[in-house]
């Protein structure tokens, strides 16, 4: 039994905003009362959030987990440690480790090393194609089975307008959102960020935004044809986010999510230090005003981090020689405070549905402090200083934009289960 | 005034007076190139590492003809005979020729930003040789000395640059150099290789227009530097090189739009027939070699400010060459 005493219950679902105590009994919610009112069983464990937010565990629903095949970056251990820590309960890790999570038997290697390691929930994502080449649809209907959440060819498209036909098809019949790197790889050939004045003056080849949103026009038309859940991973540009408003007021089941690295960075701030590389690359100031728009008006669903480890040896390298990608999970709260909340943008239940009720829509699932519920809950200070060292990071790599950024609030306590994973 | 950097990996950050500092410095190197015996003591002793990551003769042996003036020693990679070829990184192929202890690290690299990357690495100066699209430093302090010699200053020069700028290390130098001066930039090519960015990336209120046919470039044109078509990569799409001769070759019918005393720069090496005709590249107004021979007297100076750092008076061409004095700089105000 953990008793959460005097925390300000901050829970979308219900639309609650109240100084609650929480009682979680082993795996669920046994008890939500004003502060005081529970009785408390002798032996029980306390934790005193006075002054803090307690919330629904957050989910991550983009991150790179980099198991298996990839160990040197990150393993199924750190990755969710460092999750943990950066206040999310659950994850969603993409399929493109080595080999390539498309088929029943990868997926349940990665359930059952997030079960014997993982500090938080593990929910992994299936290839959409065989080895994410775009040619054939994968076992998806077995991946299911074993556990997947989703699919997706995270790191590139589904390869051409067909295949994607045939998958956002299929997934209807299954019932899984079919989340899209949308980008129209001809025009993002070479290019190492965003094609503008910043790239220009750098000498780095860019590509335009319209590479990112020709592709998410492709496929919420396909969307639309096929009645499917399509859901636009990392979305960058204001062209892509217009895209995605069109589709939802016409009523079609597309969603979106973006980073904090693309609400927080634009082009402007990129040098020659790879670590402000990634895929999509920071976007233009007009973007990030789209998306700062796109975020408040409902039109985002969810913040996703697309934590991207990679080791030293090979990100710290020639900026246009590096793998796409940064850490994403120990900054994103940190930074959606600081960016969303702080400066009025959006009020916190928001920030909270956006990493909460919103991605957990997106999955088909529920997220909600309410009796019998599971035990998943963020504890998290609006007002704690603290400063990001990239070197004490839980990840395996160390590839953040963000050493040694202070920040103003971030999490406190991350709660899976009924048992704290995580305590700062 | 002192050279305030460690490295020199771009001309951005430098200012109008820091620009004008090391040219004024080239500026007794240049009476070296003239003497018979043009070998210095400044820098016995030293060692310079010339790294050159990817293909050049022009610059290697200008950088190399520069450092032995001085008196260095020079140790040479060149990308062919690397252990890049065999799979080594950047960084230890750095870190590996300067554990050999050298003094300075002159590099050329495909990848925009490399000189960078390696100069956050290494202790010792690193001078940026070419660094993928994105800058040229020593052609641009070499181009500007060559201006400043025929035009007798940097001022309010109208600039016009020919050619493939989204992709040129040179037009970049170029501009953030004359840019401090106040020069106006015209770029022209085709849209493809012209992108309405360049017109921004300049010193704050630099003008820079871009503009599509030849003939309107060089109307006022006080200087005109006609960049190579890089044939060997062509970027994409590629473009018909006939085309390219019929919108945009530099000729003397076209030359007649420029101002009479237009100066015409080439970076090197020219493609005779295409981006320029033969006339034009070996004509009276033409800068070409010029250009060449400043660039070991800049070279001198980037190499001498880097390693042994100049006081007032104190130039090594004028003890060692006693009756080459300077020519009073004129424009040391500029």
């Amino acid at each position: 039994m953990l008793l959460i005493k005097n925390g300000r219950v901050l829970d979308p679902a219900s639309k609650t905003d109240a100084l609650r105590d929480i009682l979680l009994d082993g795996e669920r919610i046994a008890e939500i009362a004003p502060t005081g009112k529970i009785s408390l069983a002798s032996g029980a464990e306390v934790f005193d959030a006075s002054g803090l937010i307690v919330a629904p565990g957050f989910i991550d629903m983009h991150v790179h987990l980099r198991e298996p095949g990839q160990e040197n970056s990150e393993t199924i251990e750190t990755g969710t440690l460092a999750a943990a820590r950066g206040g999310f309960t659950a994850v969603c890790c993409m399929p493109n480790t080595k080999p390539v999570n498309d088929n029943a038997s990868i997926t349940r290697f990665i359930v059952d090393r997030a079960k014997a390691h993982g500090h938080v929930r593990v929910w992994p994502i299936g290839a959409a194609s065989i080895g994410s080449k775009g040619e054939a649809i994968a076992e998806i209907g077995a991946m299911r089975e074993a556990g997947i959440v989703a699919v997706s060819d995270d790191g590139k498209p589904i390869a051409t307008a067909k295949l994607a036909r045939q998958i956002l098809d299929y997934c209807r019949t299954l019932e899984l959102p079919v989340i899209e790197h949308s980008e129209d790889v001809s025009l993002a050939a070479g290019a190492v960020m965003r094609e503008g004045v910043a790239s220009t003056r750098l000498g780095l080849p860019g590509m335009p935004a319209a590479a990112e949103s020709v592709c998410v026009a492709r496929d919420v038309q396909i969307a639309e044809l096929t009645g499917a859940r399509l859901h636009i991973a990392h979305l960058s540009a204001k062209a892509s986010l217009d895209q995605v408003r069109y589709a939802k007021q016409n009523g079609l089941r597309v969603t979106c999510e973006v980073t904090p690295h693309h609400f927080t960075l634009i082009d402007e701030d990129v040098t020659y230090d790879s670590r402000y590389k990634m895929n999509p690359p920071l976007a233009a100031r007009a973007d990030r005003e789209a998306l700062w728009q796109g975020l408040a008006d409902g039109t985002v669903d969810a913040i996703a981090t697309d934590h991207a480890p990679h080791e030293p040896a090979i990100k710290d390298v020639e900026f246009d020689k590096s793998p796409f990608g940064i850490l994403g999970f120990e900054t994103a709260v940190g930074l959606a405070l600081e960016q969303l909340v702080h400066t009025g943008k959006l009020p916190l239940m928001r920030m909270v549905e956006l990493f909460t009720t919103g991605p957990a829509r997106v999955l088909g699932k529920e997220r909600k402090l309410a009796v019998s519920e599971p035990s998943d809950v963020t504890i998290f200070s609006l007002d704690r200083a603290w400063t990001y060292k990239v070197k004490e990071s839980a990840s395996k790599s160390r590839n953040s934009p963000f050493d040694g950024k202070s920040f103003k609030g971030g999490p406190v306590a991350t709660i899976v289960a009924g048992k704290i994973v995580y305590r700062a | 005034m002192t050279y305030r950097f460690r490295d020199l990996l771009a001309l951005e950050p430098l200012s109008a007076d820091e620009l004008t500092f090391i040219l004024d410095q080239a500026q007794p190197f240049q009476e070296i190139q003239r003497h018979p015996l043009k070998k210095l003591a400044t820098l016995r002793g030293k060692t310079v590492v010339l790294a050159f990551f990817e293909n050049s003769t022009r610059t290697r042996l200008s950088f190399g003809t520069a450092a032995s003036r001085l008196g260095a020693d020079t140790m040479n990679l060149q990308a062919e005979a690397s252990s890049l070829k065999k799979g080594e990184t950047l960084l230890d192929t750095a870190n590996n020729l300067n554990a050999m202890k050298p003094d300075c690290f002159v590099m050329r690299h495909s990848s925009s930003g490399a000189a960078d990357f390696v100069a956050r690495h290494l202790e010792i100066p690193v001078v940026n040789a070419g660094d993928g699209t994105h800058e040229h430093p020593s052609q641009g302090l070499l181009d500007a000395l060559t201006i400043r010699d025929r035009k007798g200053t940097l001022k309010d020069l109208n600039v016009t640059i020919l050619g493939d700028i989204a992709h040129s290390r040179v037009a970049r130098s170029n501009i953030h150099l004359l840019g401090k001066f106040g020069c106006r930039f015209t770029l022209c090519g085709p849209a493809m290789w012209v992108p309405r960015e360049l017109e921004k990336i300049g010193p704050p209120g630099t003008p820079i227009r871009c503009v599509y046919r030849v003939e309107e470039a060089l109307e006022d044109a006080d200087v005109i530097i006609v960049l190579r078509v890089q044939t060997e990569r062509l970027h994409e799409p590629s473009l018909s090189q006939n085309d390219y001769i019929l919108l945009y070759q530099l000729n003397e019918e076209r030359m007649r739009l420029a101002k009479k005393d237009a100066l015409i720069l080439h970076p090197g090496p020219i493609n005779r027939g295409t981006e320029i005709t033969p006339e034009v590249a070996d004509g009276p107004r033409s800068g070409v070699l010029e250009q060449v021979t400043n660039g070991v007297a800049v070279r001198m100076a980037i190499l001498y400010l880097l390693m042994v750092g100049a006081t007032e008076g104190t130039h090594p061409a004028l003890e060692v060459q006693g009756e080459a004095k300077p020519k009073e700089s004129a424009h040391a105000s500029d």
